[in-house]
């Protein structure tokens, strides 16, 4: 408990540290949120500066940022006059996050099987077919397998809509695009990590004793393999937030990936500081939250910190 | 890790093994060819890959145009090997970036010890759970999307992994008696560094280049597919699926050439790298 509090306590400055830097960034971004195709009017445009509070040295900015969003305020939206930035990406972070939750469900569906399946016959065609797969995996980016898949499925096949949102259906093209790429990783993590494991002294003694093989595999050795399989759910995460900028422009889905995007375009000082807090701390919240499975599958990392 | 390779002998050296690697030596001899055709390009490329011919757009691979042609009839196989030499060149020199200071900040690590060491080792650790790719998208706006910046933003967040392991073999070396021996004879702490750590680090750190190159060459596509990185006239190959993406249903092929291209890339890549580190690296060689 005491070592989660300190965790959480950690977070604060890094995320400190985040915003300002992206403070900084975000208001170096050359070209400012009120520059349009036909001026304003000089007397307007600080007017609309004084209301956002542009026109203040960037320090006092940030400073007065830091504290309007300890209390869980991001500041208003330039570019959706009306909205706050906490509405704006309020209506798209559950659109993200269930498609960020079914890619991982079908990364881990599909990745630790596989990897199980491939170490449990090694170099035989249940090894090396799959084990191919995921090389070809690793190394064809989302935004080749997207396409592709949407090629293949929608426009050759036609069952699948290319691009779009609103029902499960359309769900199915980028959770598994992301999803796939996400479980050739796991998957060759699963594979290796059960190979060291199962040459370890204490499942050679498990079988000696006499318990039932299938037991062993998934007791005794999948318990301790799947430790940096958990680990690298955490960077798995991160590929999975910088996969969705891409997925969700590609497949036309409402979520934050495409929010963070047309807000760098759009130079929305406020909503490209608020999506990336709000990833980073979704990001450090996913590393800490698999930190914490690993010591409970692990007692020796328990007591070890 | 691919090719079946005899139990390597004790006395056998690292090129040995790593010459029996098939798929790793196939890979090196695709990536020399790759390259001497992209960066001889400006000379070899059937068309200037700016040439514009409106009268031949969008045509699909011809004995003219190999590769056929894209929507503003420029020749998709001069601008496929254009492409390449950017991206390639993103590859190298981001990595040399990286490379240089994961090297610095893992030996100094090692070498100051103690907490420092733990803290400068706490600070990667926590860098690299952040969302990396923001930061660089918001660099190459800020600063302008030129190369160099490109170069520098991609590198710059890059490092982490190298900076971990670069620490963790120098503070092996550091406990050694050759090292203890130099430090008795009185060499400087630069002379220990350049004449005993980087020769020791020299294939721990082929390797690790080997594999940063693949991905930061897909952290550049990334950027450029988000329309955020290289930019027109100028491609790349991210750039480049992202604009047949746009048109796939009508021109397949602008999609198809750079997606297998850059793909065998990065496949040819993490071949070799994986074939260094088996045949270099005597710790990672076991099954």
């Amino acid at each position: 408990m005491a070592y989660v509090l300190r965790r959480l306590l950690e977070m604060v400055p890094v995320l400190l540290v985040v915003v300002a830097a992206t403070f900084f960034l975000a208001h170096a971004v050359p070209g400012g949120p009120f520059d349009k195709e036909r001026p304003l009017p000089a007397e307007v445009k600080a007017r609309l500066e004084q209301y956002y509070g542009l026109d203040r040295p960037l320090p006092v900015q940030l400073g007065n940022y830091v504290v309007r969003l300890a209390q869980g305020d991001l500041g208003p939206s330039i570019k959706y006059p009306g909205w706050s930035v906490r509405e704006v990406i309020g209506s798209r972070i559950g659109v993200s996050f269930s498609l960020g939750f079914v890619a991982l469900l079908i990364a881990v569906l599909v990745g630790v099987p596989v990897g199980v399946l491939a170490a449990s016959r090694p170099n035989s065609w249940l090894d090396r077919v799959p084990m191919g797969f995921t090389l070809v995996g690793i190394c064809v980016p989302s935004f080749v397998l997207g396409p592709v898949l949407a090629l293949v499925f929608s426009l050759g096949l036609g069952w699948l809509p290319p691009c779009g949102w609103g029902s499960p259906i359309h769900y199915v093209l980028p959770a598994c695009t992301l999803g796939l790429i996400t479980a050739a990783p796991l998957a060759r993590l699963t594979r290796g990590s059960l190979m060291e494991v199962r040459s370890l002294d204490y499942v050679r003694t498990a079988r000696a004793k006499g318990v039932p093989p299938l037991r062993v595999w998934f007791v005794h050795a999948l318990r301790n393999a799947l430790l940096p399989v958990v680990t690298y759910l955490g960077p798995a995460a991160a590929g999975l937030v910088s996969g969705s900028f891409v997925i969700e422009s590609l497949f036309d889905v409402p979520g934050m990936g495409r929010l963070f995007v047309t807000a760098i375009i759009n130079r929305d000082v406020m909503l490209i500081l608020g999506t990336t807090i709000v990833y980073a701390a979704a990001l450090l919240f996913l590393n800490l939250a698999a930190d914490l499975a690993n010591a409970a599958l692990n007692p020796k990392v328990a007591r070890g910190r | 890790m691919s090719a079946p390779v005899a139990e390597p002998l004790a006395s056998e050296s690292g090129w040995h093994r790593f010459v029996r690697d098939r798929a790793a030596v196939w890979s090196g001899w695709f990536l020399v060819a790759i390259a001497a055709v992209c960066f001889l390009s400006p000379w070899i490329a059937p068309y200037p890959f700016m040439a514009q011919d409106l009268a031949h757009s969008a045509m699909a691979p011809s004995a003219a145009h190999w590769l056929g042609t894209d929507l503003l009839g420029r020749d998709v196989l001069s601008r496929l090997l254009q492409g390449g030499m950017i991206s390639l060149f993103v590859g190298l020199i981001a990595t040399s970036v990286a490379l240089a200071v994961g090297i610095c900040y893992g030996v100094l690590a090692a070498e100051v010890g103690g907490r420092a060491e733990d803290a400068m080792m706490r600070f990667v650790d926590i860098v690299s759970t952040l969302p990396l790719t923001l930061i660089v998208i918001l660099c190459t706006v800020v600063f302008g999307q030129n190369m160099p910046m490109i170069f520098l933003a991609v590198g710059g967040v890059s490092w982490l992994t190298m900076a971990r392991i670069i620490r963790n073999q120098t503070r092996e070396m550091k406990g050694s008696q050759f090292v203890q021996a130099a430090e008795s004879l009185g060499q400087s702490r630069w002379g220990i560094f350049r004449r005993h750590y980087l020769p020791n680090l020299a294939g721990t750190i082929a390797v690790c280049a080997t594999l940063t190159v693949p991905g930061v060459m897909l952290l550049e596509a990334f950027v450029s597919f988000l329309g955020l990185g290289v930019k027109a006239p100028m491609t790349s190959w991210g750039l480049m699926i992202k604009e047949g993406a746009d048109i796939m249903e009508e021109c397949p092929w602008l999609l198809i050439s750079p997606s297998v291209v850059f793909a065998l890339t990065l496949l040819s890549l993490n071949f070799l790298g994986d074939g260094l580190r088996d045949a270099f690296d005597p710790r990672s060689s076991r099954k």
